[in-house]
């Protein structure tokens, strides 16, 4: 450790908070803010890791502990998203689902059965999903449903957490969650026909 | 007066994830676990939505492109 920060930390009792230290911080979590990111965004993912860079330095001084970097720098990148959202419009895309409610991924797959020899159908489904499919999936999805979804599900922020960074009720964070879930089960649904993963076509080529 | 804790499947399902949250009041856990006591499909329900919840949970994050973890760390540097 330099000289200079060892005083800065005596000094400050806590850290040392130069461009050095956030740097070090930062750069560790690189790779997950960009995943967090790349589930947010279709595209623009790297504009707004470094936005959300960008006001994180300017708001070093807001970090109390090293430790908790990583969950300040999400906090912070969903924040950036938030309000890149209300400027790019004002009306929430909270769309009537029709049946929606009633679409159920456990009971399709027992009905459709794609998998007729397994003993273990829905395990096998969800593991025909990659990274790359999932996140297509997710993609999909309004965000208003996507957002929650990945907080909470992806990333462990809690629920009262999105709440608060959404700016929204606690009990509209829950309803989103709710249909969100239902969403992201018809869409994979949808998607693994699609995208053939409900042959073993796909399992043999790769 | 135990039948008024009786739901039917569509009510336990959608109750099921926050169930397993623990986020739900303890009367509406009662009548879930009730239901699930004698529901066969609907604790098929239950263990497809802890399935789902670790395929999430565990779901590998997004790969960073050598060439945008490059980028970002001289963005960094430059900060």
């Amino acid at each position: 450790m330099h000289a200079e920060s060892v005083i800065a930390m005596s000094e400050a009792g806590v850290r040392d908070p130069t461009k050095e230290a956030f740097q070090e911080l930062v750069l560790a979590e690189l790779p997950a803010l960009y995943s967090l990111a790349r589930r947010l965004v279709r595209d623009g993912a790297e504009d707004l890791v470094q936005e959300a860079l960008l006001q994180a330095f300017r708001g070093f001084a807001t970090l109390k502990e090293d430790a908790a970097a990583g969950r300040w720098l999400k906090t912070i990148l969903v924040n950036v998203f938030r309000d890149q959202l209300r400027k790019r419009s004002r009306t929430v895309d909270e769309r009537p689902m029709g049946d929606l409610d009633d679409f159920s991924l456990y009971r399709t797959l027992v009905d459709e059965d794609p998998f007729p020899y397994s003993d273990t159908l829905h395990l096998d489904f969800l593991q025909g999903f990659d990274s790359e499919d999932l996140r297509e999936v997710l993609i999909r999805l309004p965000d208003i449903y996507r957002i929650p979804l990945v907080l909470r599900y992806m990333d462990g922020f809690a629920t009262k957490e999105i709440a608060r960074l959404m700016d929204a009720p606690l009990g509209t964070i829950l309803a989103r969650l709710h249909r969100g879930r239902r969403l992201l089960e018809r869409e994979m649904w949808t998607y693994a026909q699609e995208a053939g993963l409900l042959t073993k076509e796909r399992a043999e080529d790769e | 007066m135990s039948d008024t804790k009786a739901i039917p499947c569509s009510e336990a399902v959608r109750q099921l994830w926050d169930y397993l949250d623990h986020a739900i009041q303890p009367e509406d856990q009662e009548k879930v676990e009730k239901h699930l006591s004698f529901c066969r499909r609907c604790c098929g329900e239950l263990e497809f939505a802890k399935e789902m919840r670790a395929f999430l949970a565990t779901s590998t994050a997004e790969e960073i492109p050598p060439y945008v973890k490059e980028r970002l760390e001289r963005f960094v540097e430059r900060l």
